[in-house]
């Protein structure tokens, strides 16, 4: 294969990773799932170039990156509230945007939220690691462009796919661009060890705002707020569910995110939706966080309704073939 | 087969077979995701067996909890009753170089025990372990259980740095560290087989539900088969 044209990275930000759906199959393995932390503004980055849904994107964390293209494609930034440029112009996020071989692209530090996600037409084209997936996990030193957990460095080249037809100019009505600075109220699916929690812990876990400290990552959301008593015995280490509560003795919540280890043996007292854990990840630390109980059935749903969207719409477009 | 079910997730379940660290338990869930994994094939996106439990992720798309349940409750009910506990095919053999150069806690744990050297690398290699979990780190294997007399607590202070291969003992489990990281527990040796590749077809060497045993070598057998001293 000839090597392909690419963005290459002048400036690469704080931490700026490849990313896709995540992986599947590896849990046993001790592999962690990855993928983007917030599905809602990578989704729709590949939605706007009809990218289809699990195509690999840059998750930019705060900003500060700047690019030179090697090729003439499109692209679109989502996420965080941020200025992007094209040779200094001031260009729109949550929409598609022309570039053209030599233009640099820039985007600042965000003013609001956490992440941006960058797609290009076609999607970036990366090996496929561990569970069918470039998905970049620092921590394991796996995936990624180098297939070696790396972030992306000064000077790296992100190959892209030259040759495709343009879609149309399109943005996302604003109705879908999320507020990254209102109060999260996160839904929370009541499960797996909720049975060692008294009703005096729940009412005040479902009745109190809690604080998203510092130590908060890809691994997990570490939260400050009113502890939390549990009773009985340690568990014995079992399977770790994406957006997991869990409790450790000092009471004080932690949030299983992406890049969790496979197994642990803290109490859990219930799961945050998925889609409550894309708002989430635009949160930044000190930021209030409430809980409400869901339903499985109704946080199922809603799921659903993501997937089919996003998936049902965008595969196999009639446009998406090389010139 | 006795087990129950916890919703854990979204798109998660986690099945039951015991309550405490039993080879019996493991042998079970070993069997469950086996059949689970053969006959629900695509439904399943990813199964973790650990000690007594076995959490099963599902394809919202494709399923919904009922049917899930239905099917789990047919494919368990037609496994034997009681599991065989693990058979010789497996059993993996893993080449351990105990020395103080690479085990620099062997003297510790002998000292403990009141043994020597010699007595602590005979009774860890005599033992067979079993693989209770795979986790905390890419093919980071829990094998248990490690003689009494050889249990010894973490370090209270862990090491910034153990060398990939590094063979430890934490209270009564004892694991091989597959990539050189930060680790707390006590280092009895080395081995020169690689634990975790992801270029290999299965990239972790052990699974759930296997059985272990090391055998020690010598410096010779080890430097012959890869094996690093520093």
């Amino acid at each position: 294969m000839n090597k392909l044209p690419g963005l290459r990275f002048t400036k690469p930000g704080f931490l700026t990773l490849l990313q896709d759906g995540g992986r599947q199959g590896v849990m046993h393995m001790g592999l962690a799932a990855g993928g983007a932390m917030d599905r809602h503004a990578w989704a729709w980055a590949n939605h706007l170039l009809g990218n289809r849904y699990g195509a690999a994107g840059l998750e930019i964390t705060f900003g500060g990156i700047e690019f030179v293209c090697d090729l003439d494609t499109q692209i679109a930034l989502t996420g965080a509230e941020a200025r992007l440029t094209v040779n200094g112009e001031p260009r729109p996020l949550w929409a598609t945007v022309t570039v053209r071989a030599g233009d640099t692209i820039a985007l600042s530090p965000p003013t609001s939220g956490v992440r941006n996600y960058l797609a290009v037409l076609g999607g970036f084209v990366a090996d496929a690691g561990p569970g069918d997936s470039c998905a970049t996990i620092v921590r394991e030193g796996t995936g990624g462009l180098h297939r070696n957990g790396q972030a992306v460095a000064q000077n790296d080249v992100m190959p892209c796919r030259p040759g495709l037809r343009f879609v149309p100019n399109r943005k996302i009505p604003d109705v879908w661009i999320p507020d990254y600075r209102a109060d999260l109220y996160l839904q929370v699916i009541p499960c797996a060890q909720i049975d060692r929690f008294g009703a005096e812990a729940l009412n005040t876990f479902f009745s109190n705002p809690y604080t998203l400290t510092p130590q908060a990552d890809r691994m997990g959301a570490r939260l400050r707020g009113p502890a939390l008593n549990v009773s009985g015995k340690s568990l014995l280490s079992e399977g770790t569910s994406l957006g997991a509560i869990q409790v450790p003795t000092d009471g004080q919540p932690i949030i299983l995110l992406n890049d969790r280890q496979t197994i642990g043996g803290y109490p859990k007292l219930g799961a945050v939706t998925p889609r409550s854990l894309d708002a989430l990840a635009q949160r930044t630390p000190g930021s209030r966080l409430h809980f409400q109980p869901v339903p499985l059935h109704a946080a199922q749903l809603q799921e659903r309704h993501f997937l089919m969207f996003f998936r049902a719409s965008t595969t196999d477009l009639p446009n998406r073939r090389y010139l | 087969m006795q087990w129950h079910y916890q919703v854990t997730g979204l798109d998660t379940i986690t099945l039951h077979f015991g309550d405490r660290i039993d080879v019996a338990v493991t042998a079970s869930v070993r069997q469950a995701a086996a059949a689970l994994s053969m006959r629900l094939g695509d439904r399943l996106i990813d199964t973790v067996p650990s000690y007594t439990t076995l959490m099963l992720r599902y394809d919202l798309l494709a399923d919904d909890l009922a049917s899930l349940i239905h099917d789990v409750n047919i494919i368990l009910s037609e496994l034997p009753e009681r599991s065989h506990t693990t058979n010789d095919a497996e059993i993996i053999d893993i080449p351990v170089y105990y020395h103080p150069s690479v085990g620099p806690d062997l003297e510790v744990i002998a000292a403990r025990a009141s043994l020597t050297i010699e007595q602590v690398i005979q009774r860890h290699s005599s033992q067979l372990y079993h693989v209770f979990a795979i986790g905390f780190a890419p093919g980071f294997a829990y094998l248990g259980e490690v003689p009494h007399e050889l249990a010894t607590p973490r370090l209270a202070t862990p090491r910034a740095k153990v060398p990939a291969g590094s063979l430890g003992i934490a209270d009564r489990q004892t694991a091989i560290y597959p990539l050189t990281s930060p680790g707390g527990w006590n280092l009895i040796g080395r081995t020169p087989l690689t634990l975790f590749d992801p270029g290999r077809p299965s990239p972790s060497l052990l699974e759930a539900g296997q059985g272990v045993r090391f055998r020690a070598i010598d410096l010779a057998e080890y430097l012959a088969l890869g094996g690093q001293t520093e």
